[in-house]
């Protein structure tokens, strides 16, 4: 780690100079060792597996300083991950007796340790640097870029990679006018689920009547299943601060507000360091770089509310009071936050903005599709192979993300759907994974972009249970202003706990489409608007699971207790008796060397005999 | 003495010093409540009062706000804080069963306390550690990839207010 200086950089030419001697300092193929800390290596234990490292450099007279605490890398799976330099070395999974043969053999001996490199379960190929790894090398990266390699914690590292030079040219060659058409021109669009224009949203900012006025940082990541704005914050907090500034100066606002979910402490933490330190150095506060433009940014924690990551839901709790959201015939860009105009938008939306000036709109339109441009952040999760954050350009094929990047679904189970846009977003079927992911043609599919979260489901996956799940979920979380949310969401859950109990009746499906609609057209919010898309989406693409489940008392998938039966497969059976000894209601039946039968009257469908067989001779039919 | 002389007890102080970190700005109401349950372990309700005086607004806004966020709690936590992520891939990895498991065999609702206050269960909908699913973390310490039986295992390991003692002692 580069220590901070603490030093006030006053102009764009010092920060030039400040650049250049933070990058003359470091050196190139120093020897130095980055551990990630970020949420997922960090319940690994990564945090001590850095004190080892930082403890055997001292002993081996190596300087401390190249022992470096990182931001997520986003393959959160394979943690802990730690990548040892010159060579970029990566080794996955390290755990604290690795560390002194790490010292000894890497960074002393410059040998590479085999057995802790990724290997690709396809080819058996080990990887030994990030690039040469499938889950990264489709990946293109611009906001994650600096995730993994800058400490999150030093101003100096975010400096000598070239941040605040974007501010620096806003602010000394652009007028707020042109950062504004350069934005609209990249054509980004919002990265929090709604994709409306940034640029458009900012200059209907700039044009409201109204002082002041205020920018806020959404980092209410509250869809289940998403963390790419949680692993932004930690990994490379200044990079949203450096993009509030520049969209604060093409606003007209001097003050910011990021809004970080309660479930993120690590996140709050990064954050407070990084805004304590840009204040440090005069890159927020008072004439930014001596240009005359001040602003300021605040934290706000949230207090666990979904409906919170709603704009209007937002502000209210900015303002202290209970996290309800308004109707939105006055936009917030006009009267938001204390009834002032007020920008919001997504973390993601603001990590891209520095990116967008310091190369260029034609740059970042390049990327992407006709109507959805640059890259896009994905939390690619549940049953694939490689698990974590991927950073895409815009018009990819789920196909490509799933099986490419994500290696494929886990354990040969068969692919059955891909939830995306969270708890507002629907299940998207195998014979749609060709389509390109885009704002327009997700949506088109009846599911989403969302804010990025991918969640890939497999045979085993009761649609109708994934359905009930999410409806559920917004249940719980609708804050119950509107009537149609709070008793419409009710009524549909108590369908959808019948359907899956096996008490489904028909013209079930017909009431949920019904109500469904009448949701979509009266909920005050968003969240109301979106709720029934998982069950809409649902019925859309496996129609046949629901009927399933109230014709014939049965799920196919085998995922709801009492729609499917247990039974032991006597071939496989080695009569062990662990299934016996572990049946609460003794309805297993056998003896030594007979292979044991389950007493269907007396089963309660519990499912230990099937959690517990070593040999998996419990089947469930 | 009169009576009518209020002495400042360390309560009061303690508010004091929340207003005075946020300015006594009444837009930062909500961090200023996670403030003092970070202190407290709850929001005692004599605390309230003070901090609506304090800010001179009306203690039933302090109790809307105390009641709408689930992160608020207006008892008593237990001795020590279990939290079990029930996003949606941690629900597809078997966090439903966890969750029952804690319900049924240690008597305690989802934002309660057990019995004997050993612990306070609360299921949140994403911690946004997915790919460890399913997480449960016991006093800030994140543990992934949990199965009923480590999970069981873990909670039934806790140590409690006797044996924290007795620790002390040796």
């Amino acid at each position: 780690m580069i220590v901070a200086s603490g030093k006030r950089i006053g102009s764009p030419s010092d920060l030039a100079g400040e650049r250049d001697r933070l990058c003359k300092l470091r050196g190139s193929g120093d020897k130095g060792v980055l551990v990630c800390v970020g949420t997922g290596c960090a319940a690994r234990g990564s945090r001590r597996i850095h004190e080892l490292f930082v403890e055997a450099a001292r002993e081996t007279g190596l300087a401390v300083e190249a022992v470096k605490c990182v931001g997520c890398h986003g393959f959160c799976e394979r943690g802990p991950i730690v990548v040892v330099q010159p060579g970029e070395i990566l080794y996955q999974r390290v755990e604290e007796p690795d560390v002194p043969e790490i010292v000894r053999e890497t960074l002393l001996g410059g040998r590479v340790l085999e057995r802790l490199l990724y290997e690709d379960s396809a080819t058996g190929r080990k990887a030994q640097t990030a690039e040469q790894i499938p889950f990264y090398r489709a990946q293109q990266r611009i906001v994650l870029a600096s995730n993994g390699v800058i400490d999150p914690k030093s101003i100096d590292e975010y400096i000598a990679a070239d941040g605040y030079a974007a501010l620096a040219k806003a602010l000394s060659a652009m007028t707020p006018q042109q950062v504004l058409e350069e934005v609209e021109a990249s054509g980004l669009r919002g990265r929090g689920g709604g994709g409306f224009p940034t640029g458009r949203k900012w200059r209907s900012c700039r044009k409201a009547p109204g002082s002041p006025k205020y920018v806020i940082c959404n980092g209410d990541e509250g869809d289940p299943g998403a963390f790419m704005d949680r692993s932004i914050m930690e990994a490379n907090p200044h990079s949203i601060l450096e993009g509030m500034a520049i969209g604060a100066y093409a606003i007209g606002a001097s003050r910011g507000y990021i809004y970080v979910r309660n479930e993120y402490p690590l996140a709050v933490e990064h954050l407070g360091w990084a805004i304590e330190q840009a204040r440090q150095a005069g890159l927020l506060g008072e004439s930014i770089l001596g240009s005359g433009f001040g602003f300021d940014i605040r934290i706000n924690r949230g207090g666990g509310a979904f409906v919170c990551g709603e704009s209007t839901a937002l502000m209210a709790s900015l303002e202290g009071r209970p996290g309800e959201p308004r109707a939105k015939y006055v936009h917030t860009v006009e009267s938001g936050l204390w009834e002032k105009p007020t920008n919001l938008n997504n973390a993601e939306t603001w990590a891209n903005v520095p990116p967008i000036i310091a190369r260029g709109a034609d740059w970042f339109a390049a990327i992407g599709t006709e109507g959805s441009k640059g890259t896009k952040v994905f939390s690619l999760v549940g049953e694939v192979v490689n698990t974590g954050l991927v950073e895409v350009p815009m018009g990819i094929t789920l196909r490509r993300i799933i099986e490419e990047i994500g290696g494929g679904v886990k354990n040969d189970k068969a692919f059955k759907a891909v939830q995306t846009g969270g708890p507002s977003g629907g299940c998207i079927p195998a014979k749609h994974l060709d389509a390109r992911v885009d704002f327009d043609e997700l949506t088109k599919l009846g599911s989403m972009m969302g804010s990025g979260g991918m969640i890939v489901m497999n045979e085993d996956t009761c649609m109708v249970n994934v359905a009930r799940y999410f409806l559920n979920f917004l249940r719980e979380e609708s804050c119950g202003k509107c009537t149609p949310c709070r008793e419409g969401l009710a009524q549909m859950l108590e369908i959808l706990d019948r359907i899956t109990h096996g008490d489904g009746r028909v013209g079930d499906v017909e009431k949920l489409e019904a109500l469904a609609d009448l949701l979509a057209g009266t909920a005050l919010c968003a969240l109301g608007k979106t709720a029934a898309n998982p069950v809409l989406s649902t019925i859309r693409y496996f129609r046949e699971e629901y009927d399933a489940h109230i014709n014939q008392r049965r799920c196919p998938a085998k995922e709801c207790r009492g729609l499917f039966r247990y039974q032991i497969d006597e071939e496989a059976c080695k009569a062990c008796g662990i299934c016996r000894k572990a049946c609460p209601v003794d309805a297993i039946a056998g003896e030594k060397k007979v292979p044991h039968v389950i007493d269907q009257d007396a089963c309660t469908l519990c499912g230990t005999c099937f959690d517990k067989c070593p040999f998996n001779a419990v089947l469930k039919i | 003495m009169g009576r009518n002389m209020v002495e400042t007890t360390e309560e009061d102080r303690l508010i004091e010093r929340i207003v005075a970190r946020y300015d006594g700005e009444v837009g930062m109401l909500i961090s200023m409540m996670q403030d003092l349950q970070a202190e407290c372990g709850y929001l005692p309700a004599d605390q309230l009062r003070r901090l609506a005086k304090a800010l001179d607004v009306p203690l039933t806004r302090l109790y809307s706000v105390a009641m709408f966020y689930a992160s608020f709690s207006l008892a008593p936590k237990g001795l020590h804080e279990v939290t079990l992520c029930v996003g949606t891939v941690c629900h597809l990895k078997g966090a439903g069963k966890i969750s029952e498991m804690i319900r049924e065999e240690f008597d305690v609702e989802p934002g309660g306390t057990t019995p004997d206050g050993l612990f306070s269960f609360q299921p949140v909908n994403c911690v946004g550690a997915c790919a460890m699913a399913p997480v449960i973390i016991v006093d800030g310490t994140y543990h992934d990839g949990v199965t009923v039986e480590q999970a069981r295992e873990m909670l039934i390991g806790l140590p409690s207010e006797a044996d924290a003692e007795s620790e002390a002692q040796t």
